[in-house]
This record gives structure tokens, sequence and C-alpha cells, in this order.
């Protein structure tokens, strides 16, 4: 571990940060890249949500995660607080592992 | 008009308690970079920076586990920067939300992470989605950096797996995408963000699934 690793990735992260909010700023797009700039949030949630449930060390690995973010689908389908959503996906997941259903 | 009001108080008050919740269960796993930094030999001084100016925590761990396992520097940089890459397309997605100034749009970017970003984009009103932008990356910052100096003093942490702590960011998640499936064309570039991200994770480097997954925004090229 170096300042220079942490000052280097310091720049790195907030150039990539600042681009998209600074470059773009508050200027009218044309309606095709409003369209498609709408639709990030859509595709990149989805992908955290894989990619923390099921991401591993080396691919897919499913695990207590998965019975902790089942739980979760289904109280947010029935429109449960952001936080009792949290919440119960932690808690389920923990239940799962101290009980060994899951690692 | 009193109703409405109320609503909009206890709207806002949701909206804080979800974002101290959020923050609260960020900085346990501050509390274990804090830990995991010193342990690969960064100084105290070093974790805490890495916190505040790096500020983005798939980045944090990814370098100092590379660090941890004997890699380089140039190596680390490389992980990392792949996972931060994913922010840049966060600002783009911000741009339209915040307003204001140059300047504050250079603070904002310091808060530009997937928290922020997913919350805020969950909101359906435009001056919610900014309170809820500010609110979220405002807390995370807090008790990321809080949990990293702790971790970094005590030098042992509680187990944030033992708690499930590691499900607590995707549930989050999965509250926070149900908004964007409303509509059709939010319903097929979250599949196929989903999709492009799992087909990919066994063969790319962490964080590049999560890039990949932007093929989803394709869907908007066609008119509605």
């Amino acid at each position: 571990m170096s300042w220079t690793l942490v000052l280097t990735l310091s720049a790195v992260a907030y150039f990539f940060k600042a681009t998209g909010l600074v470059v773009v700023g508050g200027r009218q797009l044309p309606g095709i890249v409003n369209r498609c700039l709408d639709l990030i949030p859509a595709a990149l949630v989805s992908a955290l949500i894989i990619n923390s449930t099921l991401g591993g060390d080396d691919g897919i690995v499913v695990d207590a995660r998965a019975i902790g973010v089942a739980a979760a689908v289904l109280l947010a389908a029935k429109r449960a607080p952001l936080v009792v959503v949290i919440m119960a996906g932690a808690a389920v997941t923990a239940f799962a592992r101290a009980v060994g259903l899951a690692a | 008009m009193t109703e409405a009001l109320s609503n909009t108080n206890k709207n806002e008050r949701s909206l804080v308690m979800s974002c101290a919740v959020l923050g609260a269960a960020v900085g346990v796993f501050g509390i274990a970079f804090g830990v995991g930094s010193v342990a690969a030999g960064g100084s105290i001084a070093m974790t805490c920076v890495m916190s505040l100016l790096v500020f983005t925590g798939a980045s944090q761990f990814s370098a100092v586990s590379v660090i941890a396992s004997g890699g380089s520097t140039a190596a680390a940089l490389g992980g990392a920067s792949l996972l931060a890459a994913r922010n840049g397309v966060y600002g783009l997605a911000m741009s339209r939300t915040l307003q204001g100034s140059v300047l504050s749009r250079l603070v904002a970017a310091q808060i530009t992470i997937d928290e922020s970003t997913a919350m805020s984009t969950a909101q359906t009103h435009p001056r919610a989605a900014r309170a809820a932008f500010w609110w979220t990356g405002v807390s995370v910052y807090v008790f990321w950096n809080l949990g990293t100096l702790i971790g970094a003093l005590a030098g042992n942490a509680i187990d944030p797996e033992q708690f499930g702590l590691d499900a607590a960011f995707p549930a989050g998640f999965v509250a926070m995408v149900i908004p964007h499936l409303r509509h059709q064309n939010g319903r097929r570039a979250a599949a196929i963000g989903a999709v492009a991200c799992a087909l990919t994770i066994p063969f790319l480097p962490p964080g590049m699934p999560i890039l990949c997954a932007a093929v989803g925004v394709l869907v908007g090229v066609k008119k509605p």
C-alpha cells in the first residue's frame, strides 16, 4: 500500500464521477440520447442486484444471500418500505447462515 | 392542502430514515475496509484518506485485496479503476436530475455512487430525486468514513456477513429498481442488464459485468 496508489486512485475515481455530471451538465440532449440515459438506472441497478447477490471470487456463487434477496423481492413486490426490505434481506440471510441452511 | 403537506413531510421523514439505515449498513463495511486496509500494510492516514477521496467502496476493497495478496500498485489500480468506471455512467444518468452550478456539480460528483444514484432515480418527483441523491450521498459519506476510521484504529471488526449485511445492498437495490419496471422499456432494459451481467460474471474481471449491463439502455434507441 502506498500514497501513489491512494492518490492516483482518488484522481481516477473522481475523474469518472465528475465527467458525466459536468460534461453533460444541464444541457438539452437529443431525444434518442435522453431515452437511453433514462434507462441507465433500470439496466445498471438490476445488474448490481445480480452482481451483489451472486457474485463471488470465482464466478457465480449461490449462497445465503440468494435466500435473503428472494425474501426482499417478495416484500418489495408487496410494496413494503425500503427500510423493511433492507432489514428483512439482511435478517433472512443472517438466519440462513446461523442455522446452516447456506453459506 | 394540510393533508398534502403532511404527506410530503411523512415522505421526507421516511426518505431520511431510509438513507440513515442504508448509511449505517455501509458504515459496517467501512469498519471492515479500515481493518483490511491496515492489515494490508496501509497506515491509518492512508486508509482514511482513501475513504475520504476515493469514496467508492467496491474499488477500495478491490485495491486493498490485490495489495494484500501481494499484487503490484499497477494491478491494484487496474481492477479498482474498472470498478470505478461505472460511476461515470451514473454521472450521465444524474446529470439532468441535479441542477445548479458547475461548483455544486463538482461537489455532487464525489457522492455519485451506486446508492445515491439508485435511491435518487427510484423517486417519482424531481424534487424528491434531488433530495434523495443528497441525503443518501451525504449519509453514506459520513458513515463510510466514520466506519473506516473506527476500523483502522480498532484493527479488528465484527464480521458483516454474520449479520447478513452483504445481502442488505442487493435487497435495497431490489426495492429501488421496482419503480423502473413500471414501463415496458424499463422492464426490457432491466432484463437485458441483469442477463448481460450474469453471463459475463464468470469471464470478466470484477466491475466489467456491471458496465456490460449498460447495453440494456439501447432499448431506448427505438421510439416507444
